[in-house]
């Protein structure tokens, strides 16, 4: 536990929807979810839209408050934390937001939007500009961008800032949401080994969430897969992308467009994810998954370990898990 | 000539990539934009008029504005017509009519400026406050402004003084008690788009008190609306204050003020027409000239076109 630069046990959050006049509805946007992060590692957290990835994004840097579950910071809890307490522990947990275009204020200069992160760390006033010139320099952007506003930027050169402004507060874990999505794919690749390069210097762990595959199998050390609210596969990313044994993360993988694979058949997954507010029963997954067995259909999966690291949360493939061999190959 | 500043603007939008250039270009670009739109370019200049002639009152008016000439009433007792000595003639106390619409036009900027400038603030503070913090202070907050929103303004003012008594200083203050809730709403909403916006929740994420986020990243995108609402708002307090003292309860008597010219000039309007016109013609071209500034300074500063898409 003291190792752990991140650890998020049972998080909950609901969001109460206003239907009418009267009456509401809850949605279980994340819906008991653990996760935990080493020092200096990368955890990827996939899902579709609306699988509840933001919200736990959010709800780590205290912008969506949870209603249950707690979430460590080195040693200490931080889920309820308030007022000038919270204030102290926020710079150890950052976040880079999806929209370059909305991450910056418009009216301040890349200098000052740095500086402000500086005077929080407690920097002297005369000592800001050296160190915005350094920061600027570790994310790769010229000095002399230091007077621009963002208007007057790119996309990539705006995450750039992001990334730098994050840095300057000199943080434990770096939240990235979503925070190549934007972006050109050249200059994804570019973010992304300049992501790593900082990693590897500043020993920061970071939570990579995005919808994109790709992104992830690049950055990754350890992925969890979410699907309405629930983490549903969760492995070391080498294993989960050669072996994926839910269902729906091997319908995920098949749609990554490939070079090599080029002929495999691809699985297509029919329908939309559920309503979060109104979940079917048993597996979420059920009226999706081609393999769904009765029992999908009554008893909700739980999260069961199957291997070292590896962890799913389906009936199906933690029951070939048990009887070997059958195991191996899946029936597809 | 003309090319330099062409070739200028090429150079930026190509290393910018984005051509959408924020705050420090504003001054040019308003003087950009009055070039091509004489219809504002009129209205700025007119207020620009009025307010040289509102300051240097006592050396721009040919005479005293409360002097009863001698000269000044026909022999039968009438207003004195139009002429050279008096070149918007006098009215029926012999006084000349120029002068007093140049000393009642400082009473309507002052009362203008000074009634729009308190009703912002207040209308401003009153705005963040609950749009930022929401809750039962936002539904506290909002209830009182609908309350005082709902009375109509005109009738609003004239009870506030009805209680009060009639003085420049309470007229200001009425019509400021009266004008803030317009401000205060759109503020708000504002303020309610502005707080989800990622460089708000980026600045709350690194730590930064909620007072700094509000004064940094709040207030400054504020201005443009200020500034619009503060300019409809000075035409709409003019027109308040020329109401109340055409209904006699305005700024006391013998002061010269447009709405009191307007209200005696119409009981002579049949022989001497130039007491209504002058101070007519005085009031409308003002509030058309401040109604048509806020238009302009709206596109001006549009968001959309400011922000880059947003």
């Amino acid at each position: 536990m003291s190792d752990a630069a991140l650890a998020v046990r049972g998080l909950t959050v609901h969001f109460r929807v206003r239907r009418g006049l009267v009456g509401s509805r809850v949605v279980r946007a994340v819906d008991g979810v653990d996760l935990a992060l080493g020092p200096g590692e990368t955890l990827g957290v996939a899902g579709e839209s609306g699988s509840g990835k933001s919200t736990i994004a959010r709800s780590l840097v205290h912008l969506t408050r949870p209603n249950g579950g707690t979430i460590t910071l080195g040693e200490t809890d931080v889920t309820s934390l308030r007022g000038a307490a919270l204030r102290r522990y926020r710079r150890r947990m950052q976040m880079v937001y999806q929209d370059p275009y909305d991450s910056l204020d418009p009216r301040m200069t890349v200098r000052d939007a740095i500086g402000e992160a500086l005077a929080v760390r407690g920097l002297s006033r005369d000592r800001r500009p050296g160190e915005v010139a350094r920061l600027l320099s570790r994310v790769n952007l010229p000095d002399a961008l230091a007077a621009r506003y963002p208007g007057q930027l790119s996309g990539g050169q705006r995450q750039r800032v992001s990334i730098a402004r994050a840095l300057a507060v000199e943080p434990d874990v770096i939240i990235c949401d979503e925070a190549v999505a934007a972006l050109d794919v050249s200059i994804r690749a570019q973010v992304l080994n300049l992501l790593k390069d900082i990693q590897r210097d500043t020993g920061v762990a970071y939570l990579f969430i995005s919808h994109d595959l790709s992104t992830l199998r690049f950055v990754a050390d350890r992925v969890a897969i979410m699907y309405v609210g629930r983490v549903v596969e969760h492995g070391p990313s080498l294993e989960l992308f050669a072996e994926p044994l839910h269902p729906y993360t091997r319908a995920l993988i098949a749609a990554v467009p490939s070079v090599t694979a080029r002929g495999t058949k691809r699985l297509h997954l029919a329908g939309e994810p559920p309503d979060p507010a109104n979940p079917p029963t048993g597996c979420p997954f059920h009226p999706r998954c081609p393999e769904a067995i009765d029992e999908c259909r009554r008893v909700r999966p739980e999260l069961t370990v199957v291997g070292p690291g590896r962890s799913v949360a389906c009936h199906v493939a933690v029951r070939s898990f048990r009887s070997p061999r059958s195991a191996a190959e899946p029936s597809r | 000539m003309i090319s330099i500043p062409e070739s200028e603007a090429a150079a930026v939008v190509g290393v910018g990539e984005t051509a959408a250039l924020a705050e420090p270009r504003l001054w040019r670009r308003a003087l950009r934009s009055l070039a091509h739109d004489p219809v504002a370019l009129l209205s700025v200049l007119f207020i620009l008029l009025l307010v040289v002639v509102a300051l240097f009152a006592p050396w721009i008016a040919p005479h005293n504005p409360l002097e009863q000439f001698p000269n000044g009433l026909s022999d039968v007792g009438a207003p004195v017509a139009p002429g050279a000595r008096f070149w918007l003639g006098t009215d029926q106390a012999g006084r000349d009519v120029l002068s007093r619409l140049i000393y009642g036009a400082r009473v309507s900027l002052l009362v203008g400026v000074v009634a729009t400038g308190l009703a912002s603030a207040i209308g401003v503070v009153v705005g963040t406050v609950a749009g930022y913090a929401g809750g039962i202070v936002d539904s506290v907050l909002m209830r009182v402004t609908d309350t005082v929103l709902s009375f109509p303004i005109l009738l609003f003012c004239i009870a506030l003084i009805a209680v009060t008594g009639p003085s420049t200083r309470n007229v200001v203050l009425v019509i400021a008690f009266a004008y803030w809730t317009y401000l205060a709403r759109v503020v708000r909403s504002q303020v309610l788009s502005l707080k989800e916006r990622e460089f708000v929740n980026a600045a709350r994420t690194l730590g930064v008190r909620h007072a700094t986020i509000v004064r940094r990243h709040v207030l400054p995108h504020l201005w443009p609306t200020i500034i619009v609402y503060g300019t409809l708002g000075i035409a709409t307090s003019i027109l308040i204050e020329a109401s109340l003292s055409f209904l006699g309860i305005g700024v006391p008597l013998p002061q010269a003020s447009w709405g009191e010219m307007i209200s005696e000039g119409q009981q002579y309007f049949q022989t001497a027409p130039w007491l209504l016109v002058a101070p007519g013609v005085a009031l409308i071209l003002t509030v058309l000239a401040f109604n048509l500034a806020g238009d302009w300074l709206t596109d001006l500063m549009d968001p959309a076109e400011r922000e880059g898409g947003r």
